[in-house]
């Protein structure tokens, strides 16, 4: 029988196996945030543990650093944890990237960007969208602030092996539909717990045509539909991104990386626990109208009905998110006033993304009284797309430019909208409080929250496309 | 770690769907709270009125369900962000295991860092135990059974759940992972040999 690209990565990275499907895996890159990764180094120095392999390791204070550029370490989340955070990665000799450097960026931004996400590694972080480095085919994954001593001390985690799903996205986007799209849209179709249990593989046309960027947005949302771990298999698009960034192999190395990624993809014979098929052409651009990202819908749709939902307990859930969202069931999504745009996170903040966004706020501006922030992932990102004169863009039609961190994402930081406050957001969770207490998050792609930003409402963004 | 056998205790019913991580520890009070302080913020945007004080609505603000050191919760529990905190933070409250049909993966692999054990069993089930602790609050003591991995509901029969042999192993001695993998050195080591060899641009400088 045929091995499925997870299965392949999986079995090259077995230490011993621990009977009844369980494992030690063998981890090649493990990467420390401010917040789990700052408990994780404090746990091991209590525990007298000490960090075996710190090479393999990379630390960066995303979560709690401010996006204020210049004054990242201004707030006082930061002055908590961030310098006690590079502290302790310095006594342990890990590479941490902190807020001045050139190479600081959300660890799910800049893992890739410097090539130390490679294909077919194993990688964890304390972060559940650490999926989002499957885009380049590693099998990567969240863990909890323990498991990461285990790793930093042993370079290895227990693990039982997941089933394995595939998602194939068959023929080509319509104009208007991002990769963020056709996650949404999936999580929506099957719900927040169908991953539950399974590592996923994207495939298909539309993901051999994407780029590798598309492809960690798409990883990224896995999480959100109860995957830990989502993966696309390397190919030439993965190599060509992958070639001549800072720390990605060199000369024979190169060549022997390549020849080996080669091998990772599913054969035509692999078994899946379950596949699904989804026909691209279908999809329009997509917004959360609740409090789960399965709570989406086509932006010309409505807010579902709490009555027609599938059991009384998903008709309880509608009526809470709707309760918090203050929406009305049967009400537009169209129209639906925003305070606040935010592009930025780990789901979408390269530069495609940036690109995409200012293709649509060109020459426009941003309404009202409406905040808009456009937060590059990291410093590079930021670097390139002022190359570009995308930041010109941005301000020039009244949005903030800011400097690389989580921010509005997660709040860590001390950055959130005021209770009540609505905003379109390009991040991964519209949970209650996650933008903050109060705050009402609706996702979706960096199109359409520029669409939005620049008519002050949420707006299908194919009407603002020539 | 605190060994888990058999623990017979009030079971608190909080039977919704995908409760997230981020409801269990909200990050407004996380970033740098003492993990000894966890419970203290467990589930704080329903356990708390904004001005702080307990809303009598929530199920663990009333009798006996304070005291309880079981959970019984909905499909997709604690699914969302890797904050270990949400274990913690239940772990604060006293609670010891926690039934559901389903539980956000993350959160379960927590759980046996800390001694909390994750049974999962069917919805049907799973919401009749919620009726049973409703209804009776202050008879509903629940047996969770991990040596002979059974459930004993106040009324009915006792209900079998599956559990990993390891996993099981492990809470029953009270260990962690890196107890177990902590004798598995050598293994370690002759792994990264070949990987080195096999790999070598995964291993910088080698």
């Amino acid at each position: 029988m045929g091995k499925s690209l997870f299965d392949k990565v999986w079995d090259q990275h077995v230490v011993a196996e621990l009977g009844d499907g369980a494992v030690l895996l063998h981890l090649d890159r493990v990467m420390l945030h401010d917040l789990s990764g700052y408990r994780a180094l404090k746990i091991l120095e209590e525990r007298g543990e000490r960090v075996v392999h710190p090479e393999l390791a990379l630390g960066a204070p995303d979560h709690t650093a401010l996006s204020a550029p210049g004054a990242q370490t201004a707030g006082e989340p930061y002055g908590r944890v961030g310098p006690e955070f590079m502290e302790l990665c310095k006594r342990h000799g890990i590479r941490a990237e902190g807020v001045d450097s050139p190479g600081f960026g959300i660890l799910h931004v800049i893992g890739p960007e410097k090539g130390l996400t490679l294909p077919g590694a194993t990688l964890v972080c304390g972060d559940s969208h650490t999926c989002t480095h499957g885009g380049l085919g590693a099998l990567a994954y969240g863990i909890g602030s323990s498991e990461l001593v285990h790793v930093l001390s042993t370079q290895t985690i227990i693990q039982k092996k997941p089933m394995r799903m595939r998602i194939r996205f068959n023929g080509a986007p319509a104009k208007g539909v991002t990769p963020k799209d056709m996650i949404l849209y999936v999580i929506g179709q099957e719900g927040t717990a169908a991953g539950t249990g399974y590592a996923v593989e994207y495939a298909g046309d539309a993901i051999e045509q994407m780029g590798v960027e598309g492809r960690m947005t798409i990883c990224n949302l896995s999480i959100e539909m109860g995957a830990k771990i989502g993966m696309v298999a390397p190919d030439d698009i993965t190599i060509d991104f992958l070639k001549g960034r800072e720390h990605a192999p060199k000369g024979a190395d190169w060549d022997a990386a390549v020849a080996h990624w080669r091998t990772l993809k599913s054969d035509a014979d692999a078994q899946f626990d379950r596949e699904i098929e989804v026909d691209v052409s279908e999809i329009k651009p997509q917004v959360t109208w609740g409090t789960s990202p399965e709570h989406v819908v086509a932006i010309d749709g409505v807010v579902p009905d709490p009555d027609d939902a599938p059991d009384p307990d998903a008709r309880e859930a509608r009526l809470a998110a709707l309760d918090y969202i203050g929406l009305q069931p049967g009400q537009s999504m169209e129209g639906v006033p925003v305070d606040w745009v935010f592009i930025g996170s780990c789901t979408n903040s390269r530069i495609t993304d940036l690109r995409a966004a200012a293709e649509i706020v060109k020459g426009r501006n941003v309404a009202g009284s409406l905040t808009a922030w456009a937060v590059p992932g990291s410093a590079a990102v930021k670097a390139q797309a002022e190359a570009e004169g995308l930041d010109r863009v941005f301000t020039d039609a009244g949005f903030e430019w800011r400097a690389a961190s989580c921010s509005l994402c997660v709040g860590a930081n001390g950055e959130t909208l005021a209770p009540g406050q609505r905003s379109i957001s390009t991040s991964n969770r519209n949970f209650v409080g996650r933008q903050g207490p109060g705050a009402r998050t609706h996702l979706a792609s960096p199109v359409m929250a520029a669409a939005a930003a620049v008519t002050g409402a949420i707006t299908d963004v194919r009407k603002l496309m020539e | 770690m605190q060994p888990f056998t058999k623990l017979t205790a009030i079971a608190a019913p909080l039977y919704r769907a995908n409760i997230n991580t981020d409801i269990i520890t909200p990050m407004q009070y996380l970033v740098g709270t003492p993990r000894e302080s966890m419970g203290g913020i467990a589930f704080a945007p329903w356990r708390f009125n904004e001005d702080g004080s307990e809303n009598p609505d929530f199920v663990l603000n009333q009798e006996p369900f304070r005291e309880a050191e079981i959970l019984i919760a909905g499909p997709n529990f604690a699914c969302g962000s890797s904050r270990e905190s949400a274990v913690w933070a239940l772990q604060g409250l006293g609670i010891r295991a926690v039934i559901a049909p389903g539980f956000g993966g993350i959160f379960a692999n927590n759980c046996y860092q800390s001694g909390i054990l994750p049974v999962v069993l069917p919805e049907d089930v799973v919401a009749g135990f919620a009726r049973q602790a409703e209804a009776a609050p202050h008879t509903a003591r629940f047996t969770v059974d991990l040596e002979n991995c059974r459930v004993i509901p106040p009324q009915g029969e006792p209900v079998p759940f599956e559990a990993d042999a390891l996993r099981r192993s492990a809470l029953l001695q009270g260990l962690d992972d890196l107890g177990m993998t902590k004798t598995r050195v050598t293994e370690i080591a002759a792994f990264q040999e070949a990987d080195r060899e096999r790999r070598p641009w995964i291993y910088p400088g080698s």
